[in-house]
């Protein structure tokens, strides 16, 4: 079983995101995670899967400088000790849009705290609300949307900073089944474009496998890193690939790395 | 890509959300209630130094008017004065208790302790300190009352943000003015409205109640003198009088208040919203 480090191509590509030796554990006394070593290549997309409380939340705070390491180091790009990572857009697992602001404002919020005025944001705002599909509904206020496109909004939001990094917390798990597998293959489209580094929480094996390009398995008490699983297929996946044989095998490698773990 | 934008419903209203009949309810009952008043003074010939009739009342509203057109007045500043206070000192102390937590451990408990007493007990030592100034002492007695209700609003509301905006602000390195100005006042915005509604009402009974326990002095005196002289000299149309415009005030400002809030939160805030079922 794939219970070692898996080298994949990531190898060759620069580091974007370093943890070495990291270890949370929070004032309770709660053991979070760790030690855990993590390297993830520029423009690499990981995916981060695991039974809930195994720590990924916290991994993905810390790398976003939202929290800080009992132990060890985190490396990310541009990102000072204790400052939060200003070239990481975050997707959070709720849009947490600011219900008071139309979708415009909620998008160009983290430019608008850069210092960046209206105008000058304008063409940024509206490039990624395009992208997201959201062009139409600028003016409207959150609760006017559904929980698709409140997510959408939130994605376009993370993403107008041009961010280097792009961490998402399960943001498709309150989803119904239809719009998470639309919003996966958007999301997979615009990394193809983009080609930002993403790592991508999520606790569910299908939707790990059908976006990464590396799967690093985790477990609880305290969040380790079980696996790192390559998943080799195609570059650009559809439909076609959910219902493939490779597929299916690589669901099944994650599932049983979890299964023997939860034993 | 879902395009469906999901509109506010446009069905026909329950009977009882119709503009016409919420108007209309209230409007019939009173009209019910000062028609059976006025019948039955008419009727039984009671004499307007008992009850006057609705009617009388208005003639007295009409006649006195200047006189009671000055004493609205004077009691409408007082209450106008504390109320722009309190909303001035509640809701800059409430910033400051959230952003030091040993402001608020130390000045909330002094706080609520002048809101739990009485302001009938705390108007007579006002006015010995202050007795040379009575204007100051009912400004005082309104201001004390109507400001625990915006301090302990506004601090609940500030305290109600979102964990995950908080991380959102701090993630995008917002500067704690931006983070103020752009996230924890539109948050506390609903609570505050709620305290301002009782704080308005307040300033109003402590106007009142103050000038009852301190009387007026001086020349300039409100509604509450005007009551209390009307009763002496049995006068008792011109209290009934001086008794609506007080209800009218608290009345008045209390939907000013509510039409503000509707106004402000309507696009957003789940209060002001009505649900469809
Ligand atoms: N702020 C906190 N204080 C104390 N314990 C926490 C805190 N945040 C998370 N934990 C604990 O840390 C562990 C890992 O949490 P989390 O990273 O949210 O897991 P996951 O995202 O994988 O579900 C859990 O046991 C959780 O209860
Ligand atoms: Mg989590």
């Amino acid at each position: 079983m794939a219970q070692t480090s898996t080298p994949t191509h990531a190898d060759k590509r620069p580091t974007a995101v370093e943890l070495i030796g990291v270890e949370k554990r929070f004032s309770g006394g709660v053991h979070a995670l760790g030690p855990i070593d993590l390297a993830i290549g520029r423009g690499e997309f990981v995916c981060l899967v695991g039974p809930s409380g195994c720590g990924k939340s916290t991994a993905l705070r810390m790398v976003a400088g939202l929290a800080t390491p009992t132990a060890g180091t985190v490396r990310s790009g541009g990102h000072q000790k204790g400052q939060p990572a200003s070239e990481a857009g975050y997707v959070f697992q709720e849009p947490t849009l600011l219900p008071w602001s139309r979708v415009w404002d909620n998008v160009y919020l983290p430019l608008r705290l850069r210092g960046v005025s209206r105008s000058e944001a304008r063409p940024a705002v509206e490039r990624v609300l395009a992208q997201v599909g959201l062009e139409d509904f600028a003016k409207a206020y959150p609760r006017q949307l559904s929980g698709g496109m409140k997510m959408r909004a939130s994605i376009a939001r993370a993403l107008v900073g041009e961010p280097s990094l792009l961490l998402m917390d399960e943001p498709f798990a309150a989803l119904d089944e239809q719009t998470r597998f639309r919003l996966n293959n958007d999301l997979l489209h615009l990394w193809q474009e983009g080609r930002w580094t993403v790592i991508f929480v999520t606790h569910s094996v299908y939707e790990a496998v059908y976006l990464a390009e590396r799967i690093v398995v985790m477990a609880a008490r305290p969040g380790r890193v079980l696996a790192e699983i390559a998943v080799d297929a195609p570059a650009v996946r559809d439909e076609s690939f959910r219902r493939s044989v490779r597929y299916d095998e690589l669901c099944r490698k994650v599932s049983e790395v979890l299964l023997e773990a939860a034993r | 890509m879902e395009k469906q934008l999901v509109t506010l419903p446009n069905a026909p209203l329950p009977f009882v959300d119709r503009l016409a009949v919420r108007i209309a309810a209230p409007v019939i009952v009173a009209a019910l209630a000062l028609g059976g008043w006025e019948a039955y003074v008419r009727i039984a010939e009671t004499p307007s130094y008992i009850l006057p009739a609705p009617t009388k009342i208005v003639q007295t509203l009409w006649s006195d008017r200047a006189e009671l057109s000055a004493a609205w007045i004077v009691t409408l500043k007082t209450m106008f004065s504390a109320l722009g206070l309190a909303v001035a000192g509640g809701v800059v102390m409430a910033v400051l208790f959230s952003a030091s937590r040993l402001l608020e451990i130390s000045l909330f408990p002094p706080a609520v302790v002048l809101q739990v007493t009485p302001l009938i007990a705390i108007a007579p030592l006002l006015s010995v300190w202050l007795g040379d100034q009575p204007w100051l002492v009912l400004l005082l007695c309104a201001f004390i009352v109507a400001f625990f209700p915006i301090l302990s609003n506004t601090v609940a509301g500030l305290q109600s943000v979102d964990h995950g905006h908080r991380d959102l602000m701090r993630l995008y390195g917002a500067s704690p003015l931006q983070r103020l100005w752009m996230l924890q006042i539109p948050s506390m915005l609903p609570y505050f409205l709620t305290g301002l509604k009782v704080a308005a009402n307040l300033a109003l009974v402590g106007a009142i109640v103050a000038e009852f326990a301190v009387g007026a002095g001086g020349k300039q005196t409100g509604l509450a003198s005007t009551i209390l002289e009307s009763g002496f000299r049995l006068e008792v149309p011109r209290m009934f009088a001086a008794l609506a415009l007080v209800s009218f005030t608290g009345v008045a400002v209390y939907f000013l208040i509510h039409a503000l809030s509707t106004w402000l939160l309507s696009p957003w805030h789940d209060s002001a919203v009505r649900r469809d079922t």
